[in-house]
């Protein structure tokens, strides 16, 4: 396995005693992210843009810098491609709009799938409503994967775009995107995958994936909350209107009309998130030290190792693939007789912090046929004491409960 | 404070075995209520006879403490009056409330104010919890304000 276990000291709040595992739900932040964002603010904060001054200038060589290493560190050869945004949900509703409303009347469908997190799901389904195009999801196996031969069988020519997940924050399963795609374009169709939890926890390549557009957020891969990325392929992101107006994203503008300015600025109506992509180019530079391969497997050997462990607490059950094949560190829990809250109470006595809940992921666990499931979620700081805190946690659940 | 303050058992019986599950041949009165951040689900109906709540019945699904403070808020309302259930509610809602004080539990007499409900006592100790247990009695306000 992959020893990453140095890192933890970069990390000031993962104390002895602290048993993080939500990353899934947002991420802990190095110092050197917490330090870049302090110095700049301290040194070289201006707004960025138009400003004639020094610290303007300087503020916004350092934004732009923050989009080009960004690019680099998902593949993309053109800088101008990646467009920053709130976050992962502002980027999805910024294609499902943006797109969606320019191309999309009745007739037209688009297809989602079942394990989306509501971020991909509830954008498209005002999408349709408003452009009267029909919404259909593919279906999860009883394996919790995404049902491909399914997929190919929906799918026809008046599909117009395919959204789906790059790795589902309920299950871990992570979709092979490149044969999406290839079924998807089949028909002429654009890919949007949701990468909310891929691009923090694997190696991607934007321009080899096959996706048309991708989003994700800064705040669950060791960057600051309030940033987040859209990447799309060029000709894909000239088919989009800007999703919000404002300043900063025109060319000209006179009382009744506006012409917008190139992209990407024309998808970054008003004062971006400065501070934040600074934050996120260290944020990016830090796991390139580490090695995104380095991530994966460090991930996936610490998901093996508790899917094993869990296995032996009695009551427990697993709700995603039980093999780490195509699957992230992820992990949702039923326990039989023990509340998903109950058990979150219950860890946390243990300094252990799951989530519990639905994941924002309602059609899923009604898919599944759970109300609710405790979550837990590796990221490069947590190691196998974590997973002993876990285990140990989930057995005294059992005891509390007089099970 | 230790789980077990939490977790008493007499929270766990209830919640194991909760009373007045179901439905009502004739409801007089029904609500569902739902915790949007958590999923939790509850639905109550009330017969009335009369100013005196003379049935109740609970379908519902979510945590111990949810469960457990539903139904012992069945077993507390059950054949009691209009006004009454409003007094038993303000003084559950007073202990669960971090700066209330209006009540004070006798604790040389252990439920002699609220019964069995006094063992929610602890959840207070515990904030993101508290939505729990007021879950049953937000929707139980609910279901009386639509009896009129």
């Amino acid at each position: 396995m992959t020893d990453l276990s140095h890192l933890k000291a970069d990390f000031p709040i993962l104390e002895d005693g602290v048993h993080f595992l939500d990353s899934g739900a947002s991420s802990q932040k190095p110092l050197v992210v917490v330090e870049a964002m302090s110095r700049f603010a301290q040194t070289s904060y201006a707004n960025v843009h138009r400003g004639a001054y020094r610290l303007s200038v300087a503020a916004t060589d350092a934004y732009e810098a923050a989009r080009e290493r960004v690019a680099r560190f998902i593949g993309s050869s053109d800088s101008r491609q990646v467009i920053f945004t709130r976050g992962t949900t502002t980027a999805l509703n910024s294609v499902a709009f943006g797109w969606g409303m320019e191309h999309l009347s009745e007739g037209d469908r688009i297809i989602s799938t079942e394990m989306e997190h509501h971020s991909n799901l509830v954008p498209w389904q005002m999408v349709a409503k408003r452009t009267g195009a029909r919404l259909d999801h593919i279906p999860v196996t009883d394996d919790f994967r995404l049902d491909l031969d399914a997929f190919s069988r929906m799918i026809d020519s008046d599909v117009r775009i395919v959204s789906i997940t790059g790795m589902s924050n309920v299950l871990g399963t992570m979709p092979p995107i490149r044969e999406f795609a290839e079924i998807a374009h089949g028909v002429g169709a654009r890919l949007v995958v949701d990468a909310a939890q891929l691009v923090p926890h694997s190696p991607v390549d934007v321009e080899a994936s096959g996706a048309d557009f991708m989003a994700f957020s800064g705040h669950k891969m060791l960057g600051p909350t309030g940033i987040g990325v859209l990447w799309g392929r060029m000709d894909a992101l000239e088919e989009m209107e800007p999703f919000e107006g404002g300043g900063e994203m025109i060319a000209d503008v006179t009382l009744h009309d506006a012409t917008w300015a190139p992209i990407p600025t024309r998808f970054e109506a008003g004062t971006p998130p400065i501070i934040q992509a600074i934050g996120l180019h260290a944020a990016v530079d830090y796991l390139d030290s580490v090695g995104m391969d380095k991530v994966l497997d460090h991930d996936r050997a610490l998901t093996e190792i508790a899917l094993h462990r869990l296995g032996d607490v009695p009551g427990l059950s697993v709700q995603g693939p039980t093999t780490i094949e195509n699957r992230g560190g992820v992990i949702s829990m039923v326990m039989d007789g023990v509340h998903a809250h109950d058990l979150s109470t219950i860890l946390d006595q243990q300094g252990v912090s799951v989530r519990a809940g639905h994941h924002c992921a309602k059609p899923l666990m009604r898919r599944m046929g759970v109300a609710a499931t405790a979550r837990a979620s590796f990221y490069l700081y947590n190691d196998e004491s974590d997973i002993d805190a876990l285990v140990t946690g989930l057995r005294q659940a059992r005891d509390l409960f007089g099970l | 404070m230790g789980l077990e303050d939490l977790y008493r058992e007499v929270i766990l019986d209830h919640y194991k075995n909760p009373r007045n599950r179901g439905h009502l041949a004739a409801a007089d009165a029904e609500a569902q209520g739902v915790n949007p951040l958590c999923g939790d689900e509850i639905s109550i109906e009330l017969r009335f006879d009369g100013e005196v709540v003379a049935d109740v019945a609970v379908e519902s699904q979510g945590c111990s403490i949810s469960q457990s403070s539903a139904s012992m808020m069945t077993e507390a309302i059950k054949g009691k009056t209009r006004s009454e259930i409003m007094d038993i509610t303000a003084k559950f809602r007073a202990m669960m409330s971090l700066d209330d004080d209006t009540i004070e539990l006798d604790t040389d007499r252990p439920g002699a104010i609220l019964g069995d409900l006094e063992a929610l006592q602890g959840v207070r100790q515990y904030p993101v919890r508290i939505k729990c247990a007021s879950l049953g009695w937000n929707t139980l306000l609910e279901a009386l304000d639509k009896a009129g």
